[in-house]
C-alpha cells in the first residue's frame, strides 16, 4: 500500500502542525511525522480543508523543523491491536508495550474511538459487585455495566482506595472471568509505581492490563490513552467474554491535555478555559462502559478524578457527573480524622444500586437500611452543626441519640481496614446495631415487616 | 439534483462548495459513505453542514448531495412503542441489521413499510373533508387509536375510502380537490422544524395528574402547560422525568433522551412494558415513544433529536390526545447548537452561547399548549404538556439555559443538591419552586377533589414558610425558647415534610398517589395541627398534643394502597376522637 507523503509543513504551535495543499487526507487520520533526526512521531488530523490540514502531534512538537520534516498519512484512524495475551502486561500511554516483554501479535486492530452502543442493545446493570468496602456496599453498592467515579482531591487516598476496589471486586464464583484494565494518565512514576507493584504482590497483575502515561509523558499522548484502556476492554468483555473493571486515573490531567489541544487551536473556550465539548468528549469514553444482550462480559467503569480545591462544580466534576452514574466521593474532614476509606456517604451516590439490592441480590432490607442509615446520619450531622453553635446543653435527648450515632457510624461502619473485605451481610449487620440506638418509631423509612424481623434480632443481641 | 464537493472537515461541521441552489435546513449526503447532513449557512455556492453522524475518515474532495428537502419525520401507524434515535431511524432495526454498536451512513425507513394495520373508515364517500379530519382509524396498540387524518393543504370530496388491511404506503382513500383526485396513504411526512398547526390555542385548565404529592398538590402542571426541571446532578432530573412518564394521565407520552445515559433509556425500555398504567390496566409501553440520542450519539443529531420528538407529539395532539413530552435534557441541546455555533465561528453571547439561544428555547417550549385541533369539526380538543429537565453546570441557576427557559415556563420545579443528600425525595424545594397554574387550576381542585382542597394547600403552604423562619430563630437561640405554638408548627411543618412531601418511587404502593389520596392525606395533617392548636390554647402541655398516638398513622398514611383510600377517612375520626378525649381529660369542655 503506497502512502501519501507531504513536506509541505507550515507552521508549528504548541502541539499542532499545519500542513499546505494535503491532498486526499481525511478528518480524524492519523499521521506520521519523521524528523530530521530520523525520530517518528504520531499524529491525528483535527481539521481540513483544501489548502490546509491541522495535526495534532501525540509526541510534542519539539524538534520538528518545516523544512526538512515528512509527514505520511496512513489513511486510517488510531487503531489498537488487540490480544488475550494483553493480561499480564504494561503499555505506554500509546499501546506500545512498557515492560520489556515481546510484542503483542494482535489477533485485530481495532479503532480507539470505538462505535457508540445502540441503547437497544444495551441490557440493564443490576448485578451487585461486592466490593467488600462498608461505605460502597452498603450505601452505594455498584453493579457490573456501571460507570461510577471516585470524586477525589490531592492528598486522599484514592489511589489505594481503587487499588482495594481492583483487588477485592474480582472473587467472582461460578467460573466467570474477570480483569481489570488500567489506564493511567499523567500519574508520578511513584504512585504507577505502587498501582504495578500491589497487582504484582496480590497476583491481581495475571488478569489486568495496564497503560501508562507518566507525568513527564507526552501531554497530548494522554488523549489516546483512556480510549486505549477502553478499546481493550471492550475486546475482552464483549468478545472474550471476560467482566472488565476499568480504572482510569487521572481524570482531571487528561481533561487539561484536552484543554491544552483547543487553547492552541483558539477555541472559544467555555468555562475555565475547557473546551465546550468537554461533555460530548467525556460521554463518548464513559459510555463505552455497560452490558449487551446476549453478551457474557461486561465493562464497569471507575474513572478517578482530583477537584481542583476540593470544588466538585469544577467543570471536570461537575462534567463527570453528568455522565456517569453517581460518585464516591471523597472527604479531607474524614481523612484528617484517621478514617479509612474517607468515603463521604451523603453526596455519594449510586444511581443504579436500586435494581441491584434486595431480594436474591443482596438482602431484602437493604434498601430501606440504606435508606435510613442516609437519613440518621444526615440528621446526625445537622445536630453536630447545631452542637457547635448551641452547644451540646441545648440538645434534646433525641438529638444527642443522633449525635453519638453520626459518630459511630463513621468509626464503625465506614471505617475498615484497606485489607478488609467485609461481606455484605456483615456491613448490613453493622447498620442494624448502630441502629438499635433509635426506638423504633424514628425510623420511618424502614416497612414495618423489615422493622419487626430484624430491629429485635439485633436489639436482642 | 445539486451536488457539489467537500473543502472542510472540522468535527461535525462540513463545508462544501458547488452547492448553488440548495436551501436553508436542507438534507444532504455527505461523502462517500453517504452521512447525513443539514445545511446550517450558504455563502455563495459555498454550504456548511451540520453532520448527523461522525466524520472520521471523511475528507476534501469527496462529494456533497443534497436531497432538497427539509429534515422531515414519517408520521402513521407504527410510532407507538417504538425507539428512534434523534433523526428518526428505528434503532430495533439498526440493531437487527448492523449489530450492538451503531454504524454510519445507514439508510432506514423510520416505520415499517412492510406491515399491515387494520384501517376503519370514519369518513364517507361524498363526504366534504379538509385538512386535520379523520379520514379512518387503526389500532395501533392495545390502547391508541391511531387516527388517519387528511394529510395537510388537502380538502375536497371523498371519492373512494374502504376498509381493510393495509401497508402505509397504500392508497386508503381517494380525495377529489376540485382540480384532481388526490390518494391518501396513511403515511404523512412533516418537517420537524416547523410547528403543526392548530385551529385555536386555548387557556389550560386541566391539571396533569402525575401522582406525585409536591408536584399535583403544591405545584401542578396544566395540560397543555410547560415546566422545567433544573438541579445539579444526582438531584433526581431523570427519576422525576421518568416518574411523570410512568405514572401522568396523559395518553400519550413521548420520552426525549436527549445527551444523556444510554442506561437510562434501556431502564425506560425494559421497565416500561411491565409496568401498568394505571387508568387502562396495559402496559406502559403502549403509549410511550422513545427518542435516544445518548451522549455518546452524534452532537448534530442531538439537536435535531428534540424537534423529532416534539413533531410526533404535535401529531398525536392533532388526533385530539393529550400528550406529554419529556425533554431530558435540554441542556445538551444547548450545548450541541453551541457546538455547531462555535465551529460556525458565530460571534458568541453568554458562556459561549449562540445569542439566538433565548429565542430557539422560547419557539420549542411555544410548541405546547392546549388546541383546538385543526379539523372541519371544531369539538376536537387537546394538549401537549412539555417538561424540560435543565442541567446547569454546578447546579447554579444563573446558568444560561436555566434563566432562558425560566423566562418562557409556566412551572418551577427546583431541585435542591441538600435535599438529595438527605435522600429527601422529590428533591424538589417547597419554597423556591413555583407553579404559576396553581391559581388557574383551584377551580378544578375544589370542584372535583375536595371542597377544601386550595384551603388546605394554602396552610401547608404557609406553615412550611413559617418553619423557614422559625427555624432560622431555633438556630440561634434553641428550639427551647420557642413558643409552643411555634414548636406545634415545626412539628406539623416536619411531618408535612417527612409524611407528605417525601415520597418513595422505588416503593410499590408510594410511587403513585391519587388526587383524591393526596388530598385526604394532607387534610388529616392540616386538620390535627389546627386541632392541636386549640388544645394548646386551652393550656393543654405540649407534650401531650404531641404524644397524641394517631400520628403514628398519619406518618404511614402514604403506603395506604389505593384500593384502601376510606382508612384515611377512618383516620380522620380518630384524630378527632383523640383529640375530644385529651381535651376532656384535661377538663376542656367544648
Amino acid at each position: 500500500m503506497s502512502f501519501k507523503e507531504y513536506l509541505t509543513l507550515s507552521e508549528i504551535s504548541g502541539p499542532l502542525i499545519l500542513l499546505r495543499d494535503a491532498e486526499g487526507v481525511t478528518y480524524n487520520e492519523l499521521c506520521e511525522i519523521e524528523l530530521p533526526s530520523g525520530e517518528v512521531r504520531r499524529g491525528r488530523v483535527l481539521e481540513v480543508s483544501k489548502a490546509a490540514c491541522l495535526v495534532q502531534v501525540f509526541e510534542g512538537t519539539r524538534g520538528i523543523d518545516i523544512p526538512a520534516s515528512k509527514i505520511k498519512f496512513l489513511g486510517r484512524g488510531i487503531e489498537l491491536g488487540v490480544s488475550p495475551d494483553m493480561l499480564g502486561r504494561v503499555f505506554d500511554g500509546f499501546g506500545k508495550p512498557k515492560d520489556g516483554g515481546p510484542a503483542i501479535i494482535p489477533e485485530k486492530k481495532l479503532d480507539i474511538n470505538g462505535q457508540p452502543i445502540n441503547p437497544y442493545a444495551r441490557t440493564y446493570p443490576s448485578e451487585f459487585i461486592e466490593t467488600g468496602i462498608s461505605s460502597i456496599d452498603g450505601m452505594n453498592p455498584i453493579v457490573r455495566g456501571q460507570k461510577l467515579p471516585i470524586f477525589s482531591a490531592s492528598g486522599l487516598p484514592h489511589s489505594r482506595l481503587a487499588a482495594q476496589v481492583a483487588r477485592q471486586a474480582g472473587l467472582l464464583g461460578k467460573g466467570e472471568k474477570f480483569s481489570v484494565v488500567f489506564g493511567a494518565m499523567g500519574m508520578t512514576f511513584e504512585e504507577a509505581n505502587f498501582f504495578i507493584a500491589d497487582f504484582r504482590r496480590t497476583g491481581a497483575i495475571e488478569r489486568a492490563v495496564l497503560f501508562i502515561n507518566l507525568a513527564d509523558d507526552p501531554a497530548v499522548e494522554r488523549i489516546a490513552t483512556p480510549r486505549m484502556a477502553l478499546t481493550c476492554a471492550e475486546y475482552l468483555a464483549f468478545e472474550k467474554d471476560m467482566h472488565v473493571l476499568v480504572i482510569l486515573s487521572d481524570m482531571t490531567i487528561y481533561c487539561e491535555a484536552l484543554r491544552e489541544v483547543s487553547a492552541a487551536r483558539k477555541e472559544i473556550p467555555g468555562r475555565r478555559g475547557y473546551p465546550g465539548y468537554l461533555y460530548t468528549d467525556l460521554a463518548t469514553m464513559y459510555e463505552r462502559a455497560g452490558r449487551i444482550q446476549n453478551k457474557k462480559g461486561s465493562i464497569t467503569l471507575m474513572p478517578v478524578l482530583t477537584m481542583p480545591e476540593d470544588d466538585k462544580t469544577h467543570p471536570v466534576p461537575d462534567l463527570t457527573g453528568y455522565i456517569t452514574e453517581g460518585q464516591v466521593m471523597m472527604s479531607r474532614e474524614l481523612h484528617r480524622k484517621g478514617i479509612y476509606p474517607p468515603i463521604d456517604v451523603l453526596p455519594s451516590l449510586s444511581r443504579l444500586k436500586d435494581k441491584g439490592i434486595g431480594k436474591g441480590k443482596t438482602r431484602e432490607d437493604h434498601a430501606d437500611l440504606l435508606n435510613q442509615l442516609f437519613a440518621c446520619y444526615a440528621k446526625g450531622k445537622e445536630v453536630k452543626e447545631l452542637a457547635i453553635i448551641l452547644g451540646e446543653a441545648a440538645l434534646s435527648d433525641m438529638d444527642k441519640v443522633y449525635l453519638k450515632f453520626a459518630g459511630e457510624f463513621e468509626n464503625k461502619f465506614v471505617k475498615q481496614s484497606e485489607y478488609e473485605k467485609r461481606k455484605i451481610e456483615d456491613t448490613l449487620n453493622i447498620g442494624w446495631q448502630l441502629l438499635a440506638a433509635f426506638p423504633k418509631t424514628e425510623l420511618k423509612r424502614i416497612r414495618p415487616e423489615y422493622l419487626e424481623r430484624y430491629y429485635k434480632m439485633q436489639s436482642a443481641k | 439534483m445539486i451536488e457539489g464537493k467537500i473543502i472542510k472537515v472540522s468535527g461535525p461541521l462540513v463545508v462544501a462548495d458547488k452547492m448553488s441552489g440548495a436551501k436553508m435546513y436542507d438534507i444532504v449526503r455527505v461523502g462517500e459513505k453517504r452521512l447525513i447532513g443539514e445545511i446550517v449557512r450558504l455563502k455563495d455556492d459555498e454550504a456548511s453542514i451540520q453532520v448527523y453522524e461522525e466524520t472520521s475518515g471523511i475528507g476534501p474532495g469527496e462529494k456533497v448531495v443534497s436531497t432538497g428537502e427539509p429534515l422531515s419525520v414519517e408520521l402513521g401507524p407504527g410510532l407507538m412503542g417504538s425507539i428512534f434515535d434523534g433523526i428518526q431511524r428505528p434503532l430495533s432495526v439498526i440493531r437487527a441489521k448492523e449489530g450492538d454498536f451503531i454504524s454510519r451512513g445507514l439508510e432506514i425507513n423510520a416505520l415499517n413499510r412492510e406491515k399491515s394495520w387494520h384501517f376503519k373508515p370514519v369518513a364517507k364517500v361524498n363526504e366534504r373533508v379538509k385538512t386535520g379530519d379523520i379520514l379512518g382509524e387503526v389500532k395501533e396498540s392495545e390502547v391508541i387509536t391511531h387516527r388517519i387524518m387528511v394529510p395537510p393543504g388537502i380538502e375536497g370530496q371523498v371519492t373512494e375510502i374502504k376498509e381493510g388491511d393495509f401497508k402505509i404506503e397504500d392508497t386508503v382513500c381517494r380525495i377529489n380537490t376540485g382540480s384532481g383526485t388526490v390518494a391518501v396513504t396513511m403515511l404523512q411526512k412533516w418537517p420537524v422544524r416547523a410547528p403543526r398547526p392548530v385551529e385555536e390555542k386555548l387557556e389550560p385548565s386541566v391539571p396533569l395528574v402525575t401522582g406525585q404529592r409536591v408536584i399535583d398538590t403544591l405545584f401542578p402542571v396544566a395540560k397543555g402547560g410547560t415546566a422545567c426541571i433544573p438541579g445539579p446532578f444526582g438531584s433526581g432530573k431523570t427519576v422525576t422525568q421518568h416518574q411523570l412518564a410512568k405514572w401522568s394521565d396523559a395518553d400519550i407520552i413521548v420520552y426525549i433522551g436527549c445527551g444523556e445515559r444510554g442506561n437510562e433509556m434501556t431502564d425506560v425500555l425494559l421497565e416500561f412494558p411491565q409496568l401498568k398504567d394505571p387508568r387502562t390496566k396495559k402496559s406502559l409501553m403502549e403509549r410511550t415513544i422513545l427518542v435516544a440520542n445518548t451522549s455518546n450519539m452524534p452532537v448534530a443529531a442531538r439537536e435535531a433529536s428534540i424537534y423529532t420528538g416534539i413533531t410526533l407529539a404535535e401529531y398525536y395532539r392533532d388526533m385530539g390526545y393529550d400528550v406529554a413530552v419529556m425533554a431530558d435534557s435540554t441542556s445538551r441541546w444547548a450545548e450541541a447548537l453551541r457546538e455547531i455555533s462555535g465551529r460556525l465561528e458565530e460571534m458568541p453571547g453568554e458562556e459561549g452561547y449562540p445569542a439566538y439561544l433565548g429565542y430557539r428555547i422560547a419557539e420549542f417550549y411555544e410548541r405546547a399548549g392546549k388546541a383546538v385541533c385543526l379539523a372541519s369539526n371544531t369539538n376536537r380538543q387537546a394538549s401537549l404538556t412539555i417538561v424540560g429537565a435543565v442541567s446547569p453546570p454546578g447546579g447554579d441557576l444563573s446558568d444560561t439555559v436555566v434563566q432562558a427557559t425560566l423566562r418562557v415556563v409556566k412551572v418551577f420545579w427546583s431541585l435542591e443538591d441538600r435535599l438529595a443528600n438527605m435522600r429527601h425525595f422529590p428533591a424538589i424545594h417547597w419554597l423556591t419552586s413555583y407553579s404559576l397554574y396553581a391559581e388557574s387550576l383551584v377551580k378544578f381542585f375544589d370542584t372535583k377533589i375536595g371542597l377544601d382542597f386550595s384551603a388546605v394547600r394554602n396552610t401547608a403552604m404557609r406553615l412550611l414558610q413559617e418553619e423557614a423562619d422559625l427555624a432560622e430563630i431555633a438556630r440561634l437561640v434553641g428550639i427551647e425558647s420557642l413558643s409552643n405554638q411555634d414548636r406545634l408548627i415545626m412539628e406539623t411543618a416536619k411531618s408535612i415534610r417527612e409524611d407528605f412531601l417525601h415520597q418513595n418511587s422505588f416503593h410499590e404502593v408510594d410511587t403513585y398517589s391519587s388526587l383524591e389520596k393526596q388530598y385526604k392525606m394532607l387534610r388529616n395533617t392540616v386538620v390535627l395541627y389546627e386541632d392541636s392548636k386549640l388544645l394548646l390554647e386551652e393550656g393543654i402541655e405540649l407534650g401531650k398534643v404531641l404524644g397524641i398516638a394517631v400520628r403514628e398513622k398519619i406518618a404511614r398514611s402514604k403506603y395506604i394502597e389505593e384500593g384502601k383510600i376510606k382508612e384515611l377517612d377512618k383516620i380522620l375520626e380518630e384524630i378527632k376522637s383523640e383529640i375530644e378525649k385529651l381535651g376532656i381529660s384535661n377538663g376542656v369542655t367544648k
